[in-house]
C-alpha cells in the first residue's frame, strides 16, 4: 500500500448527516464520561462514607458548580447510553437501513433530550 | 490472524464483543440505579447504606466497575487510533499514542481500586 496515498477526509468539505452528529456525539459523550467516571465515584463515596457526608452530598446539589458538574457528568451517561442502546440495536440488525438509522438517530436525539431536561428539572 | 498489542482481547473481535457485554452490563446498572433513586419515595441514608451492604449489590457493582475498566479502554483505543495516527503527525503518533495509553491504563486501574474502596470500605 502507498505510504503516502491521496485522503479526502477534510470534513469540513463534507456535509454531515444527521447519523453523523448521532455518531460524534456518542465518541464526544464517551470521552466526557471516562473523566465523569471519577465524579460518579465521588458521589458514590460520600453518598456511602456517612450520615453527614451522605447529607452533605444532598447540600451540593444547591451549589451552582456542582449543579453543573453532576449535571455535565449524568447528560452524558444518558446520551451515551440512549446512543448506545441504539447501536446495540443496529448490532442486532434493527434500523440498518439508510431510512432506519435515520430514524433511529432521530429516536435517539428526542429520548436523549427528554431525559436530559429531566434532569436538569431533577437537579434545578 | 491480525493481533495488536494494544488492544484488550487481543484481536478485534474480542474487543468488539466485550464492548457489548460491558455496554450490556453498564446500562443494566445505570437503569437499576436510577430506578431506585427515583422510584423510593424517601431516599435516607440508611435505606441507601443497606442497598449498598447486600451481597448481590455489591456483586453487580462490582460487575460495572470491571465493565468501566474494559469498556473505557477498548473505547478510548478506538478513539486514540483514530487521531494519533502517522498519517497526521508522523513518526512521533505510536509515541504520543503509548504515553496515552499508559496515562489511562493508570487512571482505569485508580478508578477501579477507588471503587472496590468504596465498596468494601463503608
Ligand atoms: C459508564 C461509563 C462509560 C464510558 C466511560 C464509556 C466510554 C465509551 C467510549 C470512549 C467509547 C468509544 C467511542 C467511539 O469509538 O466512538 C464507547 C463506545 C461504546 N459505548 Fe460506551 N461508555 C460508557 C458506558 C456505556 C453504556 C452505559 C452503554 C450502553 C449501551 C455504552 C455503549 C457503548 C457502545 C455500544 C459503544 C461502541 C460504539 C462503537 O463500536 O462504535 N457505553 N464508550
Amino acid at each position: 500500500m502507498k505510504k503516502n496515498r491521496p485522503v479526502n477526509l477534510d470534513i469540513t468539505t463534507i456535509q454531515l448527516p444527521i447519523t453523523a452528529y448521532v455518531s460524534i456525539l456518542h465518541r464526544a459523550s464517551g470521552v466526557i464520561l471516562f473523566a465523569g467516571v471519577a465524579v460518579l465515584l465521588w458521589a458514590l463515596d460520600n453518598s456511602l462514607a456517612s450520615e453527614e457526608q451522605f447529607s452533605a452530598l444532598k447540600e451540593s446539589l444547591n451549589n451552582p458548580l456542582c449543579q453543573f458538574i453532576i449535571w455535565g457528568t449524568l447528560a452524558a451517561l444518558a446520551y451515551h447510553m440512549v446512543a448506545g442502546i441504539r447501536h446495540l440495536f443496529m448490532d442486532i440488525g434493527i434500523g440498518e437501513t439508510l431510512e432506519g438509522g435515520q430514524n433511529g438517530a432521530k429516536i435517539a436525539l428526542f429520548v436523549a433530550f427528554i431525559i436530559i431536561a429531566l434532569l436538569g428539572a431533577w437537579i434545578w | 490472524m491480525v493481533t495488536a498489542v494494544t488492544s484488550f482481547g487481543r484481536s478485534g473481535l474480542y474487543d468488539w464483543l466485550i464492548q457489548r457485554v460491558s455496554a450490556v452490563v453498564l446500562a443494566a446498572y445505570t437503569l437499576f440505579v436510577a430506578g431506585f433513586i427515583v422510584l423510593t419515595p424517601d431516599l435516607t441514608f440508611a435505606v441507601w447504606s443497606d442497598l449498598y451492604s447486600t451481597l448481590c449489590m455489591r456483586v453487580f457493582s462490582l460487575a460495572a466497575l470491571l465493565s468501566i475498566a474494559a469498556h473505557a479502554w477498548i473505547g478510548l483505543w478506538a478513539v486514540l487510533t483514530d487521531y494519533l495516527t502517522n498519517r497526521m503527525m508522523g513518526a512521533k503518533a505510536t509515541v504520543l499514542r503509548l504515553v496515552a495509553q499508559g496515562v489511562l491504563g493508570l487512571v482505569t486501574m485508580t478508578y477501579t481500586v477507588w471503587g472496590v474502596e468504596i465498596l468494601w470500605g463503608f
